[in-house]
């Protein structure tokens, strides 16, 4: 026991003075590889690579010994105290690492090492010079993270005497949810801080080429597809786990990871007009700084509790402070070199209006908009208790008014942009190929209207778009190959033989069109609260709930009161449903346990309001028709980036000549 | 150069449309769908013009909350001021007496306010912005030597309560 506990002692300590020593390393990431740099000292930018690794096993280290922590329960450890239990399942310990403050802004910085020591690893034929510059800007926001840890949210504070038990994981998080949300959720918005940093690098330099735009697209890509996820799988835990059949709240904390997702979105299209064409490059390297400088808001928006959200759990203030100092040096800075700098970046080529080029640039500026019009409305509370003192709330009909206005015409332009050509686009040829689609999906949408009894116009609005964003991307693809029913050998050959990135911007777009077929499903939902007694039966959408019993189960931590209902149509049982009311002891709070079933891409979704002692429930009851559909977009698009991260063109670091100088070289990875 | 500049012309006006489409949706939506934050004195103060949507901060009053079934009645208070609140639904779990809660509603024509949203929050230890602030406004703030919703070590939490006699001892108790 005792040697037990001198183990554990050691372990915790080591991990503190590693991040000590991270920080350090930092210190020499962010002046050593950049001072080369200016120089032109090979020797000094040759550091870059061996720090950023320093760097990485250093705070590795630390997250190791931390998580040790956790799995051991060392109460000792107060932010072991304060998020963690002895009963709580091993899968909880070891998320509950990154399941509060310190916690997760040491699996941020986590992330920020792995991605810096991936720079150098992934890009061996960038100029020395970039690379250190890169790696470089890469250390001073890991410096200032790290400062942040060991200032004011340091998880490796001591508690003497240290406590028996601890206070255990709010019951929300303990879910398999938290275990993969927030670390997908960071590889975005940390991804995009490569973005920036090779952003920053070109600005030093003042050289942008479609070099650049090749070495940092895969970033963008990555960290486009890891935030896509990461957004993704937040909103269906949030959707079974809170409990209100919703699947978007417009809560401030969304809206901080949609942020980032909407220009990091611009971000991926205008960068392959700089590679391809090698214009819109200042409007490109703006981008880059404002899609991480909106991570960094994010991260000061969940860290900070400024805003009232559902994710406010207990927050500091103070710590608030401290990342908004962290916020304007980093977007002050960048944005100032920007101003002074962006004018040595020689502009390119030109481009008339109508072509692959205007088209992208027509999606930059909708998605701008859109992102401005999130901001507005995330921020405004904030600003508006600054100026007059007084409180207010922007919530869900603000966006909706807003933004869908603002999406609608992007969606409506979407399936042209691939067929447009580069340089010079006929705008009428593409019409005509896309008249058939149009007219498929007008007609989906009016009989789905009829169907559905004129239930929702906008789902059925939803229901077009779709179909025009699911056959649009098809089509173009089938024109790509010049696909031929009477004939498809060749054209399957052809289809085969797509570049990886073809097939990965026609899934993007296909899965945009899926996601919104699922939104326009979720608004034809059946939703019904009533208050029920054992035998009692509610029809819901054509489906027939019967609540049988409550069942009193206990759980690993937790004591549940399960309602069982069975799912019936036409007299044919369909399946069991158990909601259920849980109560974690160590916290004494309850939270409410959806029951779902899945029918297709349908799901009945049954909720528990109250179950009172003399059992009668009250239960919320929904029918959400095609919902899943909304999650299953998102994978396709996050597939879709994926198979063009897969692309051979696009292989990190590796320009063409390299590979086929060495064809049996070493895959990058 | 020409068609350079005509060009860039092109996209200028392009950006001005769309961005003062944003603007102009985010000006009308911000006279139109805001909603003002206003404590229980502020409504007994003021007044409240039927209709308007408001969110209101504050306590549920001890002893004063009624419910059937799905219908629920009770008081929200500032500590100076009640209000009445109607709100048929389902009430989130850590809705209790006493303890703070923000609602999203407005005054119905028989003058008591019908709530829509009723949000409690998911810590314990946290009070929401908006409670904080109405129960501020009335003097009603110190608590422990630190703000309430802080989670802080010393003074509260591991201080006094969790730690001294609840968790520690119950569960030493237990193997």
């Amino acid at each position: 026991m005792t040697d037990n506990l001198l183990q554990n002692l050691m372990i915790v300590e080591l991990g503190h003075f590693a991040l000590v020593l991270a920080l350090m390393a930092a210190f020499l990431q962010m002046l050593v590889p950049m001072v080369g740099a200016a120089r032109g000292d090979m020797r000094l930018m040759s550091t870059a690579g061996p720090l950023s690794s320093v760097q990485l096993v250093l705070v590795a280290a630390s997250f190791i010994a931390l998580t040790l922590a956790y799995v051991g329960s060392d109460f000792s450890v107060r932010n072991v105290w304060e998020n963690s239990h002895t009963l709580k399942p091993l899968i909880y310990k070891m998320s509950g690492v990154w399941g509060n403050h310190e916690g997760s802004l040491l699996l941020w910085v986590l992330i920020l090492a792995l991605f810096g020591a991936s720079i150098p690893m992934f890009g061996r034929h960038l100029p020395s010079r970039l690379k250190a510059n890169v790696i470089g800007v890469q250390g001073s926001i890991s410096f200032a993270f790290l400062l942040f840890i060991l200032l004011s949210s340091n998880p490796f504070l001591r508690l003497n005497p240290a406590p028996m038990e601890g206070q255990d994981l709010n019951p929300l998080l303990q879910d398999i949810g938290l275990a993969i949300h927030p670390p997908l959720l960071y590889l975005g918005y940390v991804g995009f801080s490569v973005t920036f940093a090779f952003a920053v690098a070109a600005l030093i330099e003042g050289r942008v080429d479609s070099a650049w735009a090749r070495w940092v697209r895969p970033w963008a890509l990555a960290a486009w597809l890891f935030l896509t996820l990461g957004i993704s799988m937040g909103s269906y835990w949030a959707y079974y786990e809170l409990g209100w059949g919703g699947w978007w709240f417009w809560d401030p904390v969304e809206n901080a990871s949609l942020m980032p997702w909407i220009l990091g979105t611009a971000l991926l299209h205008s960068a392959i007009v700089v590679e391809k064409r090698n214009t819109l490059k200042v409007w490109t390297i703006l981008l880059a700084i404002l899609t991480f400088s909106l991570s960094l808001l994010g991260t000061f928006i969940v860290r900070s509790g400024v805003l009232t959200s559902v994710h406010s759990f207990a927050t500091d203030p103070t710590r608030g402070v401290f990342i908004l100092v962290i916020l304007c040096v980093f977007i002050g800075g960048s944005l100032t070199l920007f101003a002074v700098r962006a004018n040595a970046v020689q502009s390119g080529g030109i481009f008339a209006p109508v072509s692959r080029e205007g088209g992208l640039v027509l999606n930059n500026l909708f998605l701008s908009a859109a992102a401005a019009t999130v901001f507005i409305g995330t921020l405004y509370p904030l600003f508006y208790e600054a100026l007059t003192g007084g409180k207010i709330s922007v919530g869900p009909p603000f966006f909706n008014l807003t933004v869908l206005p603002l999406c609608l015409p992007l969606l409506l332009a979407m399936p042209f942009g691939p067929f447009l050509t580069w340089k010079r686009a006929d705008i009428k040829g593409v019409a005509q190929r896309l008249y058939a689609v149009a007219a498929i999906a007008v007609a989906i949408a009016l009989i789905g209207s009829i169907m559905s009894g004129h239930r929702n116009i906008w789902s059925m609005i939803a229901l077009g778009l779709g179909v025009w964003l699911v056959l649009g991307a098809l089509s173009e693809t089938a024109f790509r190959v010049r696909w031929q029913w009477s004939n498809p050998a060749p054209s399957l050959r052809r289809l085969v033989h797509l570049p990886r990135a073809s097939w990965g911007a026609m899934l993007g777009h296909l899965g945009v069109g899926v996601m919104v077929l699922g939104i326009g499903g979720a608004g034809l939902r059946t939703e019904i609260i009533k208050d029920m007694r054992a035998g009692d039966s509610v029809e819901v959408a054509g489906y027939n709930l019967t609540f049988k019993k409550i069942v009193k189960e206990a759980g690993a931590n937790y004591t549940q009161d399960v309602a069982v209902f069975e799912a019936s149509r036409n007299g044919a049982m369909i399946a069991e449903i158990r909601p259920a009311k849980r109560v974690y002891p160590a916290r004494q709070m309850p939270t409410t346990e959806a029951g779902i079933h899945t029918i297709g891409v349908s799901q009945l979704y049954l909720s528990l309001g109250e179950v009172r002692s003399d059992g009668l429930i009250v239960a919320r009851l929904y029918h959400q028709p095609f919902i899943l559909l909304i999650w299953i977009g998102t994978l396709i698009m996050a597939f879709g980036g994926v198979l063009s991260l897969a692309d051979r063109r696009l292989r990190v670091g590796a320009p063409k000549a390299a590979i086929s100088k060495m064809p049996d070289a070493v895959p990058a990875e | 150069m020409n068609r350079r500049k005509q060009n860039r012309l092109i996209i200028i006006a392009a950006a001005g449309v769309v961005l003062s489409m944003a603007a102009g949706l985010s000006l009308y939506a911000m006279n139109d769908k805001i909603v003002f934050f206003k404590s229980p004195s502020d409504i007994a103060n003021e007044g409240l013009e039927p209709g308007v949507r408001v969110r209101i901060g504050g306590l549920v009053k001890d002893g004063t909350w009624e419910r059937d079934g799905t219908s629920h009645l009770f008081v929200v208070t500032d500590t100076a001021k009640d209000l009445t609140v109607r709100y048929n639904g389902i009430m989130p779990d850590l809705f209790r007496e006493g303890q703070g809660v923000v609602l999203d509603g407005s005054e119905s024509m028989d003058g008591n306010f019908v709530a829509d949203t009723v949000l409690a929050k998911h810590d314990e230890n946290y009070i929401p912005a908006e409670v904080a602030a109405a129960l501020k406004a009335q003097g009603h703030w110190q608590e422990d030597g630190k703000t309430y919703g802080d989670k802080t070590y010393g003074d509260k939490t591991y201080g006094d309560k969790t730690y001294g006699d609840k968790t520690f001892g119950e569960k030493s108790a237990t193997p």
